[in-house]
């Protein structure tokens, strides 16, 4: 178990491209961090540079009280989980999760003891003589998670390791890579864990804490639900949250804000938390916060969605789209005949964000 | 109605015997044809081996494979050769020569194609280039500075010229061959061998050579065969006799006799292709692996 900290961790390619902007993140012993962001964001290559197998070019990584900058990947302590498994494909499972114990020179008997230990664990102790083509998905994964798992590594790396996987079998791996970090942690045996992931569900389900990336940046560290509850500029907010959070374009004056031809009162708590009173604002709102109502910011209706226990209403405001969030109970007691939409947004979960620098300029006091 | 149903039960059992009727007659066909087919392309081989059980003068008079009155006077005779040395010898040679050539091709080009497959240095590409245009380059043009240098090092009348710039990884088109194969194969296996602790030699012997081992195979049965049936290689550089290879044997025999003896010809020259024919069918398997692997992701 061990401390990570990246200290201006900078990546640039030999093209002059740079994928890393010197990025400062620390990773407390026994967290479970999640490195989530669209394609092209640099995650996996942060990920890469942690693991040792990407040059690190400025700035320095530590693991524990330890830099590993110019150690060799098998020196580092750590393990890693593949995309696509990377399985050994002409050595049994046995062998594959007992490969790097005998790289390292421990005797037989301890690594075929291990090796049980880890395929109890995992529940792949029938598989242990087989070659990995002849695995499932799951099953391949699972060894994949064990050969990591038997190095007892201070430190997991996961680069999105469930993107393979059908929806069925992802959840419940999800689950399982969760619990086992729980199970281990609550025997004070776990390691720190980094796990990439463009997927959000399995970043808001996973982590302790959420690392969100974009273009070689950090947009934001935090839980997933201060993350969900305050993002701290526009990009997190339309990134985390399905639907995506509604972003509605106008200016501030004195205690209103204005869109093109409407105008919403915003409550004294958001105008009391206020850091700046940027020119052009954006409001943001998540569609499960935007209420149907009898007054309220008008929208034309023009699409509707059924999901079964709620409806989701897509609608124009003054040019930008919204989504509403309705229970079922509401979309059936809502005037269907309209083509407009009278919307009230609550006043607790509002946000105002500056159109120019993206920041969230309505975060509580002492807020991330 | 039963009857109904009946009958339209037996219309479609009809229509399926039809079916299978005309599946067997056409693979009945195809297999006929291809069986003539292979038949021409092997007759001359099929005629190879009935003609050195024959007698000399039968070879001429009777046109068919099959000899009428068998005998093994070709390879008695053949294998004694008109020289002071059996057939023993010349096979001897040639696997003096083909056995270090091969091994040292497989051992040599695996480091090559690895570095160029997975590692950056300087001047790769102009390196790599230089790879690709020895492999465009015709053999004849370089015969001659190659003799000279083999002369200048004392070389000449050894096996040395035969095998050793093989063995140091020059076959352009095998240091070629496995870097495409290599390319195909994801590095991340390797990586994640790295992560487990394996420096770049383990990675080679543990993970990377194992995969490649379809394409190993098939670089060694090349070399295999080309080495055995090469004949213009051993007439430049070898003089004496008691080094000659069974290729530079085979024309011997046709040098010395004034008559041809040509069952004993055709018999040695049966067994001369039998090591190569064997060894391809025994790793028959794993070479068409390593040949149409290299554009199948696995």
């Amino acid at each position: 178990m061990a401390r990570l900290q990246l200290h201006n961790l900078e990546k640039t390619y030999g093209n002059g491209f740079r994928a890393v902007h010197g990025i400062n993140l620390d990773i407390e012993e026994g967290e479970f961090m999640v490195f989530v962001g669209p394609s092209g964001c640099a995650k996996s290559t942060t990920l890469r540079m942690i693991a040792g197998l990407e040059e690190i070019s400025g700035g320095e990584v530590r693991i524990g009280d330890r830099i590993v900058n110019d150690l060799q990947p098998g020196k580092r302590h750590i393990a890693m989980v593949f995309q696509n498994y990377a399985l050994y494909p002409h050595m049994k499972v046995r062998s594959n999760l007992s490969f790097g114990l005998r790289l390292a020179g421990v005797p037989k008997a301890e690594r075929a003891k291990a090796v049980d230990e880890v395929a109890r664990i995992l529940e792949i102790e029938p598989l242990l003589d087989r070659l990995p083509k002849q695995l499932s998905g799951g099953q391949a994964q699972r060894v994949a998670l064990g050969r990591a798992l038997i190095k007892k590594p201070e430190v997991f790396l996961f680069d999105e390791p469930l993107s393979n996987l059908d929806a069925k079998l992802r959840a419940s791996m999800r689950v399982r890579i969760t619990d086992l970090h729980r199970r281990l942690k609550a025997e004070g045996k776990a390691s720190t864990v980094v796990y990439v992931t463009h997927d959000q569900t399995e970043a808001m389900t996973m982590g302790d804490r959420i690392c969100v990336m974009q273009s070689g940046h950090i947009m934001q560290v935090a839980t997933p639900k201060v993350l969900y509850d305050q993002p701290a500029n526009l990009f997190v907010a339309s990134f985390i949250g399905s639907p995506e959070m509604n972003l509605i374009d106008g200016s501030l004056n004195g205690n209103t804000f204005t869109t093109a031809t409407q105008q919403v009162e915003l409550p004294p708590h958001l105008l009391g938390r206020l850091s700046s009173y940027p020119k052009k604002a954006v409001l943001g709102i998540r569609p499960q916060h935007l209420r149907l109502a009898t007054t309220g910011l008008t929208a034309t209706l023009k699409n509707v969605e059924f999901m079964g226990h709620e409806v989701y209403l897509y609608a124009n405001l003054d040019g930008t789209d919204v989504v509403c969030v309705a229970s079922t109970a509401e979309f059936d007691a809502m005037d269907r005949s309209a083509d407009h939409l009278t919307l009230q947004p609550d006043p607790a979960h509002m946000h105002i964000f500056d159109r120019e620098s993206g920041a969230n300029v309505s975060l509580p006091q002492g807020a991330a | 109605m039963t009857q109904m149903t009946d009958t339209t039960l037996d219309l479609a059992r009809q229509h399926a015997n039809a079916r299978i009727r005309k599946a067997r007659i056409n693979a009945a066909i195809r297999y006929v044809v291809l069986g003539i087919v292979g038949l021409v392309m092997l007759y001359p081989l099929i005629w190879l081996v009935g003609a050195s059980f024959k007698t000399n003068s039968e070879i001429f008079a009777n046109p068919g494979f099959l000899p009428q009155n068998p005998t093994a006077d070709g390879y008695i005779e053949g294998w004694k050769t008109s020289t002071p040395y059996t057939f023993g010898t010349f096979f001897l040679n040639s696997f003096k020569i083909i056995v270090p050539k091969v091994i040292g091709t497989v051992i040599s080009c695996t480091f090559v194609a690895y570095g160029f497959a997975r590692f950056d240095f300087p001047f790769k590409k102009i390196l790599f280039g230089s790879v690709i245009a020895i492999l465009l380059l015709p053999n004849v043009v370089t015969r001659i500075p190659q003799y000279i240098l083999f002369r200048d090092l004392g070389w000449l009348d050894s096996f040395l010229p035969l095998w050793v710039p093989s063995a140091l990884a020059g076959d352009a088109f095998f240091v070629f061959m496995l870097v495409q194969f290599l390319r195909a194969i994801p590095g991340d296996m390797e990586e994640a061998a790295r992560v487990d602790g394996a420096n770049s030699w383990q990675t080679l012997v543990f993970i990377v050579v194992p995969m490649l081992a379809p394409a190993l195979i098939s670089v060694a049965l090349f070399q295999f065969m080309w080495t055995m049936n090469d004949f213009l290689g051993p007439l430049i550089y070898i003089s004496s006799v008691d080094k000659y290879p069974v290729s530079l044997a085979l024309k011997l025999s046709i040098d010395t006799t004034e008559a041809f003896a040509w069952n004993r010809i055709l018999a040695m020259s049966v067994l001369t292709i039998t090591p190569a024919l064997a060894v391809f069918f025994a790793a028959q398997k794993y070479f068409i692996e390593g040949i149409s692997a290299g554009g199948i992701k696995g």
